[in-house]
């Protein structure tokens, strides 16, 4: 692994992987059951710097932001270099929003680059909302078809120059990445994340859980997301790791994928983790009930022996079957992006499967707090990382209360948001708005949130004010969308909704036909950014001097009600 | 060669066999995450099905942002 303090930027680090690691297998990239290609630090080094010097001879200048938006493979990991190298900010966008969130969000970071997929580009191409972006005006699309119309951009296979490109040195203090958290409806916050954000997180999570030449890591979490980004490309790359990736995410794929590469580690989001567990739960009740002893006896001697930590080899003899499933080598799952219950993490790690639990925003760097597995817990998010400040303020009299982080990893702000910042950023400590208690062990245990937004299993962050534009012109007074939980706190990080608050106007009775048109306007939402329930309340909302919702007084006005009572289910 | 109504029917009633739901209870409009009552996971589980079962291969992006069976049709329909 490189010493990561010698570094100023990801750029530099990565430029010296490549040349230290140039034999290692960086990439495997398949589809389905087929092996697409395999790269090595040297492959990839000569893939990027081409890119790189047409990218910096087509005008793309240090300090220059440009956008990815594809899904995980390989033209992202060196699309991504090349950016670093010509000392640009990468925008890494979520390829599953809608052309106008896109576009919305390209406009609102000002890129002047954007490399992505053909399917993804005719889509955004056709878009009413593609002239807001005035700044962009480099597009590469990967795999278009021979004659296919490409809009006004150039194919990404023939963006290159033959010339060496020139290296541009960046700050530890200089922006890396804009990474947006939310915002596609409302306000977009696009996380500033600084290099030393990410130069400090690799540092302290590789401490806990290291990467070498020879460890395959298997991308499935979205690399756009801070969690992907950190242990799916850098972590692994300024360690000579390999990184695999699948063109299709069917189960069953995936569950190959595990056996034919080794895989050594995986992320994963709690619904997929939750998948797993029910799948092979269902095969062990398959078992005949003599050999169902036997492998009961087996995970009852696997827990007496990992009590005080893991036990890897032992766990891997004993439970062979199940590890074999797993293709024999894996080290650990890593979970992330939202909560993952209990009695999922015990599951795993009883089969002698460490899940790294942990606890983190993208605001912070990624991950706070990490379960060290000495010893496993279920119950709590982890210990802090190195380096990592945590406290609780406010304390309630059971001690739970904000949870607050100070450190290097934390971003420097929002994008073109300085209020914002200020509020979330007070005298240094990110306000993470989640609510928190630590044990006399050192353990961080969450109970809920105190901001006004879901998590999905998914790992998807919904901020009501997204997606309220869907019920603009509602044929109500007024309306605004909660998450249940922000105003009838739950003490609980799972199961969490949204509700959509209307006022009707005088006289105005809840009608079939409006509960037609606000379930028909909440099918325009993807799946998972729907509300589950509908509350009539018959006062005019507080607003504010410029007529803005004061949603934390409605909110406590709310709460006065019985949630069971007053939610109508949609 | 199918016609689009003759792929959409079947497709309804391979979801009506997959998920238990009662033949007939299923319509193209409707948004197969809400009447099936499934996650994305198990949309993905349904694809393989649909895969196997017209004999095509049908990418992950092809999908992105499909949850009504008419639209998962018209995106069959263009591949058989």
């Amino acid at each position: 692994m490189l010493n990561l303090a010698n570094y100023q930027s990801i750029g530099a680090a990565l430029k010296d992987a490549l040349d230290l690691f140039a034999d290692e297998t960086c990439l495997i990239e398949a589809d389905r059951e087929r092996e697409k290609e395999r790269i090595t630090y040297r492959d990839f080094q000569r893939r990027a710097h081409p890119l790189a010097k047409a990218l910096q001879d087509a005008g793309f200048q240090p300090g220059h932001y440009a956008a990815i938006i594809m899904t995980n493979q390989a033209t992202w990991l060196i699309s991504a270099y090349a950016i670093f190298f010509a000392g640009g900010v990468l925008v890494p966008l979520d390829f599953k929003l809608t052309p106008t969130e896109h576009w919305q969000l390209l406009q609102h970071s000002g890129v002047t680059t954007l490399v992505t997929e053909f399917p993804i580009w005719r889509q955004l191409a056709s878009s009413a909302a593609r002239a807001e972006a005035a700044n962009l005006h480099t597009v590469l699309v990967t795999e278009a078809p021979p004659n296919a119309e490409l809009s006004g951009a150039v194919r990404w296979e023939e963006f290159r120059a033959e010339a060496a490109p020139v290296f541009v040195p960046r700050t530890r203090r200089d922006p890396a990445t804009i990474v947006y958290s939310s915002g596609t409806g409302g306000r977009p916050k696009g996380c500033v994340m600084t290099h030393e954000n990410y130069l400090e997180q690799c540092v302290a999570l590789t401490s806990l859980y290291p990467f070498a030449p020879g460890f395959r890591y298997l991308s499935i979490l979205p690399t756009n997301h801070a969690i992907d980004f950190m242990v799916g490309f850098f972590g692994p790359f300024i360690c000579g790791a390999t990184v695999v990736h699948l063109r299709t995410l069917r189960p069953e794929f995936v569950r190959e994928a595990f056996t034919k590469y080794k895989i050594t580690y995986v992320s994963l989001v709690p619904l997929v983790l939750k998948n797993l567990q029910k799948g092979l739960q269902a095969r062990f009740d398959e078992l005949p009930s003599g050999k169902r002893r036997v492998f009961h006896a087996l995970v009852a001697i696997n827990k007496a022996f990992t009590k005080t930590h893991p036990r890897l080899g032992l766990s891997r003899l004993l439970l062979k079957q199940v590890h074999d499933n797993f293709g024999g080598e894996l080290r650990a799952i890593i979970v992330g992006g939202a909560f993952t219950e209990p009695q999922t993490l015990q599951f795993f790690y009883d089969l002698g499967i460490p899940v790294a639990n942990g606890y983190g925003l993208t605001e912070a760097g990624t991950a706070i707090t990490v379960n060290d597995l000495h010893p496993f817990r279920a119950d709590s998010v982890g210990k802090p990382l190195p380096g990592m400040e945590v406290r609780i303020v406010d304390p309630d009299p059971d001690g739970i209360g904000q949870v607050t982080v100070r450190s290097k990893t934390v971003m420097s702000g929002y994008l073109n948001e300085p209020e914002l910042t200020a509020e979330t950023i007070v005298d240094g400590w990110l306000m993470t708005g989640d609510l928190g208690r630590f044990d006399r062990d050192g353990h961080l245990q969450l109970f809920g949130r105190k901001k006004n937004m879901i998590v999905t299993e998914e790992g998807k962050n919904i901020y009501p004010e997204d997606i309220e534009a869907v019920f603009d012109s509602l044929p109500v007074k007024e309306f605004c969308v909660f998450a249940a939980n922000y105003i009838w706190p739950q003490r609980s990080m799972v199961g969490e909704q949204l509700i959509l608050v209307i006022h009707l106007e005088p006289g105005q009775p809840f009608t079939e036909d409006l509960r037609r048109d606000i379930t028909m306007r909440n099918a325009r939402l993807l799946n998972y950014k729907r509300i589950h329930g509908i509350l009539v309340f018959d006062e005019d909302f507080p607003r504010t001097a410029s007529l803005k919702i004061k949603r934390n007084i409605l909110a406590e006005r709310l709460a006065h009600f019985d949630r069971g009572t007053v939610v109508q289910p949609l | 060669m199918r016609t689009i109504e003759q792929t959409t029917q079947e497709i309804l009633e391979l979801a009506s066999k997959h998920f238990n739901v009662p033949a007939g209870t299923l319509a193209p409009d409707d948004d197969f995450f809400r009447k099936l009552g499934i996650d994305s996971l198990q949309t993905l589980e349904l694809l393989s099905r649909l895969e196997n079962h017209f004999g095509i291969e049908l990418p992950d992006y092809e999908v992105q942002g499909v949850s009504d069976f008419r639209t998962l049709a018209s995106r069959i329909q263009s591949r058989l």
